[in-house]
């Protein structure tokens, strides 16, 4: 079992989803980490100087804001969905909505539809107004363990 | 100018002037009108699966973004703000573990209002890529043009 399903396993006995973040070193770099003090599950990317892409507005660069979608719809499959494997992204599209400014930007995720090996989350992204998105995003994910499957985590 | 010279420009433009391609180490291999290259050395904080030493997405999502964009800003007429509209990345294979990533990156298409990019990342051979990605950008946007304008400066 991967040390990420070990973690997965310990953050549900604990009740706290924050640790899966600490399994995935660019998570850790990046102040990604899903948080569920709410009672809703949310990903919330810790505003730090290097995240910034447009020094001039400034703006939170475009690259990171996809980067942390697809991390909170992974935190979604892995912790709302009954998931044995690790998802793979096959894919993603992201949208971009408004300029991100210099601050936290937290997303949840839903799946849209569960296949048996094909999974098609939705994630949106906002900053101090839920009601105004600066990014969404559509993506595919592998659930079922293949040894040919794409890339990443 | 000379392809050194102008590397070295859309180096300091593209990479040490935006912190994040600057904390990624995105380093600018490639230019000419509509078309960037940039490399990503390999890192321990960019991997998503410390087991396998895979990267995340994350960080040839923000590579990829970074060089469609620079492939844009060889395509103004004169230096103006834009904005990605929207990227797809298709995520082909996994990186290979400890080796460095190159993006290429092309702007095919651009009119008034939207330019049309697609790029590939790939370990050194564009036919065997690791991810491959397609964005739109809006132009004239808010905000200040620190871009340069290379239809200008050939």
């Amino acid at each position: 079992m991967s040390a990420l399903l070990e973690r997965l396993a310990e953050a549900r006995k604990a009740g706290d989803v924050g640790r899966l973040a600490e399994a995935i070193p660019y998570a850790r770099w990046m102040q990604i980490a899903p948080e569920n003090g709410t009672g809703e599950l949310l990903t919330r990317m810790r505003f730090h100087d290097e995240l910034i892409g447009n020094t001039f507005l400034p703006a939170i660069h475009g690259g990171t804001l996809g980067a942390m979608l697809e991390m909170a719809a992974i935190f979604h499959l892995l912790w709302e969905t009954e998931t044995e494997t690790v998802p793979k992204i096959v894919n993603i599209t992201v949208d971009y909505l408004r300029s991100a400014r210099p601050m936290d930007v937290i997303a949840c995720a839903k799946v849209t539809k569960q296949g048996r090996r094909m999974v098609n989350v939705f994630a949106e992204a906002w900053q101090d107004d839920r009601s105004k998105p600066v990014a969404t995003a559509n993506a595919h994910f592998l659930v079922k363990s293949d040894a040919d499957a794409p890339p990443s985590l | 100018m000379a392809k050194d010279d102008r590397i070295a420009l859309f180096q300091q433009w593209f990479s040490d002037a935006i912190p994040h391609n600057k904390a990624l180490g995105l380093k600018v291999i490639g230019v000419r009108q509509g078309f960037a290259s940039m490399e990503l050395g390999w890192r321990e904080e960019f991997v998503g699966n410390p087991e396998t030493g895979v990267l995340a997405g994350g960080p040839l999502t923000a590579m990829l973004d970074g060089c469609c964009g620079m492939a844009v800003a060889t395509m103004l007429k004169k230096p103006e703000p834009f904005a990605t509209l929207d990227l797809r990345i298709d995520y082909v294979r996994p990186a290979d573990p400890g080796k460095p990533v190159i993006a290429e990156a092309e702007c095919y298409r651009i009119t008034r209002s939207v330019a049309f990019t697609r790029a590939v990342a790939h370990h050194g051979d564009a036919k065997d890529p690791i991810a491959a990605a397609a964005g739109t950008f809006m132009l004239g946007t808010k905000g200040k043009a620190t871009r340069p304008a290379m239809a200008d400066k050939k």
